[in-house]
């Protein structure tokens, strides 16, 4: 079994297109949707069936007004400035316990907490689909990761060949989260400046995984210039370019039909499966 | 007068709003808060004056003080400590510096060490906007306090523009919280409607005046239109797809600075902004006076 994981640093570069169009191309596979925040994939893969779990995040802390005797100690350790005028706001509470344990009165409750979702589900050819939403305003995104990827890879048969996972923008926690465990990991960037700043910064962090990786330029027509800068740069860190994906229209068209691209348009289909063959010959590389 | 731009969903445009908006307004303040990838200063391409290091609060833990007794490790919410009985080993990314440890250790063996966690750069445009952004280190799990720095920049003077972490997360919250107004940035796909949702349960929870931009905006995603209908919710400004925009984009140069008429739009955009904000706070101040009476 390998574990694929499809990061994109900067937001919005088609990371959830390439994705979907794996989880579509694949046999043997599950998909894991480990975008917590903004979660989409599940627009275009369409589940046929779901089950929902509670997923609890941590705890916080509230403050029981008929013992609280005002002495000001919690506010004075809260270093979350969630505590004012011996009311605890439940969006800024870390969690940490510590006006909890410091109130000489006992008046503070510290209780687990709801904070998101997440979701079992079969797709039309009956694999397993996993995804979560964050209930809004919650921290933790990371370890709803976790817990979302333990609870996929805890019940993998023994036919799965392919674990494909959407990872989460950015470079914080979540995405630290989502490369546990990973074979391959495949970035989706685009030639705009934005996307060569947060790709490097990806990169950065990669590096301190030791994982390896392929780089996709998506919309690598939109700008030749920076496609060819990315190129150079992704030689010079030795990293495989794996294809190039134009700026089409029919890429939005797919998505607002709420299809994957492989199902949309043939040309794309063909594009997306020279990427695939791309990365099983990149990975097979780099396992000596 | 502080405005923030967010967007449920990353990569609909807002850094290239909350650039543009900063742009349209005389002597403004920007603010870029989203540290993870901080894009801000690709489009306004300010001169950095200043690189000043963010620190988080680590427990270091004096051994010849340390009876291994355990309660740093009892007290530690986020499971950051493990007692090796020769150490009290330390997974600083798991830290959230809370300080519980230090102040319950009984031997008074724990002392705090600061650690960078990023780095708030101050620098000024050209056109003399005065630029801040955070820059989150890399391998760094908490951006909270970062942003709180950034943040303090807030200069209430002056208009500031605050480019927001994208999606719904503490990131976001801890951003937009205290704006007196915020625009969420979102495009004409199911993907931008699905997550404008989220991020306006979002600002409505925390009580702030929203309104909403569409970008790449395209007529024929009805869904999108219906929802806005149904929900009142005001569209402030739609900029069509225009496959220029996007080239000129690529390049970091701001769309105001490419299209008179789009320089036009967010001219009326903050003006429109400006007013809500005035009617917002006298029909507050009418509500106290009511309660008052
Ligand atoms: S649990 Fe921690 S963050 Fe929450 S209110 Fe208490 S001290 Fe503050
Ligand atoms: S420490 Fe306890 S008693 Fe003191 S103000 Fe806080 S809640 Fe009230
Ligand atoms: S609480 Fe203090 S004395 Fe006890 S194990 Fe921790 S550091 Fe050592
Ligand atoms: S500061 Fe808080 S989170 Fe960090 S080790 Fe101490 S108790 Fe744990």
């Amino acid at each position: 079994m390998k574990q694929i994981v499809i990061l994109s640093g900067k937001g919005g570069t088609g990371k959830t297109t390439v994705s979907s169009a794996f989880a579509k191309l694949l046999q043997d596979k599950i998909t894991i949707d480990c975008d917590v925040d903004a979660a989409n994939l599940y627009l275009l893969l369409k589940p046929q069936s779901r089950n929902q779990f509670e997923y609890f995040g941590g705890k916080k802390a509230s403050i029981n007004p008929e013992l609280c005797t005002q002495c000001g100690l919690c506010e004075s350790v809260c270093r979350f400035d969630a505590l004012h005028n011996y009311v605890i706001d439940p969006l800024s509470c870390e969690g940490c316990g510590f006006c909890y344990r410091v109130c000489p009165d006992d008046a503070i409750e510290f209780t687990e907490t709801k904070s998101g979702n997440y979701f079992e589900c079969n797709l039309i050819d009956d694999s397993k689909f996993y995804y979560a939403k964050l209930l809004p305003g919650e921290g933790n995104s990371g370890k709803l990761v976790s817990e979302i990827k333990k609870s996929a890879l805890t019940n993998v048969g023994e036919n799965i060949k392919w674990v494909i996972v959407d990872g989460p923008p950015g470079i914080g926690c979540p995405v630290n989260a989502s490369l546990s465990g990973a074979d391959f990991v495949v970035i989706v960037t685009e030639p705009t400046q934005s996307g060569i700043h947060d790709l490097k910064r990806l990169i950065e962090l990669l590096k301190t995984f030791s994982i390896k990786c392929g780089i996709v330029i998506n919309k690598y027509d939109l700008n030749e210039k920076q496609t060819l800068q990315i190129t150079a740069y992704a030689g010079k860190e030795n990293i495989p370019v794996l294809g190039y994906l134009p700026f089409d229209k029919d890429y939005i068209e797919a998505i607002k039909a709420n299809k994957t691209i492989v199902e949309y348009s043939s040309k794309a289909a063909k594009d997306i499966e020279n990427i695939w063959s791309k990365v099983e010959f990149f990975m097979d590389i780099s396992k000596n | 007068m502080t405005i923030s731009v967010a967007s449920g969903k990353g990569g609909t445009g807002k850094t290239t709003v909350a650039a543009s908006l900063a742009s349209v307004i005389p002597q403004s303040v920007y603010i870029d808060c989203d540290v993870e990838e901080p894009n801000g200063h690709l489009m306004l391409q300010p001169k950095f004056t200043l690189e000043e290091s963010v620190n988080k609060l680590l427990p270091e833990i004096d051994y010849n003080k340390c009876d291994f007794c355990g309660k740093c490790i009892e007290v530690c919410e986020f499971n950051a400590l493990i007692n090796l009985k020769f150490e009290i080993l330390l997974f600083a990314e798991m830290c959230h510096s809370c300080g519980a440890c230090e102040y319950f250790c009984p031997q008074n063996a724990i002392t705090e060490i600061p650690k960078e966690l990023g780095k708030l750069r101050s620098g000024i445009t050209e056109n003399g906007i005065k630029f801040y952004d955070g820059l989150l280190n890399i391998g760094e799990a908490t951006a909270v306090p970062l942003i709180r720095k950034v943040k303090a920049k807030i200069d209430n003077e002056k208009i500031n523009i605050i480019d927001s972490p994208p999606g719904t997360s503490c990131s976001m919250v801890e951003t937009v919280k205290n704006s007196d107004f915020c625009l969420l940035v979102t495009e004409s796909t199911p993907f931008g409607l699905n997550d404008l949702k989220l991020a306006i349960d979002v600002v409505k929870n925390i009580n702030v005046p929203f309104g909403v931009v569409i970008n790449k905006y395209d007529e024929t995603f009805e869904e999108m239109e219906n929802y806005l209908t149904e929900n009142q919710i005001e569209v402030m400004l739609r900029i069509p797809f225009d496959r220029k925009i996007a080239e000129a984009y690529s390049n970091g140069i701001l769309p105001v600075n490419n299209s008179d008429k789009i320089r036009r739009e967010f001219i009326g955009l903050i003006a429109t902004i400006k007013k809500k904000i005035k009617s917002n706070v006298t029909q507050m101040t009418q509500k106290k006076q009511i309660f008052a009476d």
